[in-house]
C-alpha cells in the first residue's frame, strides 16, 4: 500500500458558499482520519474568518450555471438577479446542509481548531481588503506571507479549492 | 469477516474490526476493542461517549455526526480528540461496537 497522507495544507480562495463549504468538509474530515491539517484564506476566501462576515457566505445565483430552483429546473440568470434571490437560494441550502449535520461556518471552524486543525489568513489579502487582526475570528492563528505560508506547508499536500 | 475471541465472547468482526453484531457488546469487549485502536484504558469519560453513540444507533441506524457528538454528548471537540486521537467518531463507533460512521462530518 502507498503512504498515507499525513498532512494537509488546504487553500480557501473564494468566499461564495460553494467556494468555502468544500474546504472546510475536506478539513475537517482530515481530521477525523488523523491527518494534519492547516488552513490558509485568502482573496474573497477572507470572508469565512472574519468575524462579521462568516456566518453570511451566500451561493452565487447569478453566474452559476449549475444553480438550480426548488424541483430541479435550472434556474434563469434574470431569475438569480431578482433581489434577496442570492439570501433565499443560500437559506434553502443551509436548511439542506443542517440534515446533513453540517454547521454554520463559525461553528465548523472551531470544530476544526479544536479539532487541533492551524488557520491562516493571507498577508497579501489583508492588505488588499485594507483588514487587520482586529477584523478576524478569534480563532485564526496568525496571519502569513506566502513563504510563510510554504514553510508552514512542509510535508503536506497541498489543496487549492 | 473473521471472528476473534474478546473477554472470553466469539465476537464477528469486519475486515476493519467493527463488531457485525452490536447486541454482543459489553464494557469488557469495548476495553478489547480499544486496544485494537491504540487506546489502552477507557475512563469514565470514554463510556460516556460510547453509550451516546450506542443510544443514537440504537435510535436511527446509524452512529452521530462528529458534531452531533460534541454538541449533544456532554463531551467537547477538544476532549473528543483526546479521549479517541486521530479519529474520534470512527474510532469512537468502533469501540462502542457499532458499524462505521457513514457521514461526512
Amino acid at each position: 500500500m502507498s503512504e498515507p497522507i499525513k498532512r494537509v495544507s488546504i487553500i480557501v480562495s473564494k468566499g461564495s458558499l460553494d467556494g468555502v463549504y468544500p474546504g472546510l468538509i475536506m478539513a475537517n474530515g482530515a481530521l477525523m482520519e488523523g491527518i494534519e491539517v492547516m488552513m490558509f484564506f485568502t482573496f474573497f476566501g477572507l470572508d469565512a474568518i472574519i468575524e462579521k462576515t462568516m456566518d453570511k457566505i451566500k451561493v452565487a445565483t447569478v453566474g452559476n450555471p449549475a444553480m438550480r430552483m426548488p424541483g430541479g429546473l435550472p434556474m434563469p440568470t434574470l431569475l438569480g438577479a431578482i433581489p434577496g434571490m442570492s439570501a433565499f437560494a443560500s437559506s434553502m441550502m443551509m436548511k439542506e446542509m443542517e440534515n446533513l449535520d453540517i454547521p454554520p461556518v463559525s461553528e465548523f471552524l472551531e470544530m476544526i481548531h479544536d479539532g487541533g486543525g492551524e488557520i491562516y489568513a493571507c498577508k497579501a489579502a489583508m492588505d488588499m481588503f485594507h483588514l487587520g487582526e482586529k477584523d478576524l475570528w478569534e480563532g485564526v492563528d496568525s496571519i502569513l506571507t506566502v513563504g510563510d505560508f510554504y514553510e508552514k506547508s512542509a510535508g503536506a499536500q497541498i489543496i487549492f479549492t | 469477516m473473521s471472528v476473534v475471541e474478546m473477554a472470553g465472547v466469539s465476537v464477528e468482526v469486519d475486515a476493519e474490526g467493527f463488531m457485525v453484531d452490536h447486541t454482543q457488546w459489553n464494557e469488557d469487549i469495548a476495553r478489547e476493542l480499544a486496544k485494537t485502536v491504540g487506546i489502552d484504558e477507557l475512563n469514565d469519560k470514554h463510556f460516556q461517549v460510547l453509550n451516546f453513540m450506542r443510544k443514537e444507533f440504537e435510535e436511527k441506524g446509524t452512529g452521530p455526526s462528529l458534531r452531533k457528538l460534541k454538541n449533544e454528548s456532554g463531551v467537547n471537540t477538544k476532549e473528543l480528540y483526546a479521549l479517541f486521537p486521530k479519529g474520534p467518531a470512527k474510532k469512537a463507533a468502533l469501540i462502542a461496537g457499532i458499524a462505521k460512521p457513514v457521514g461526512c462530518i
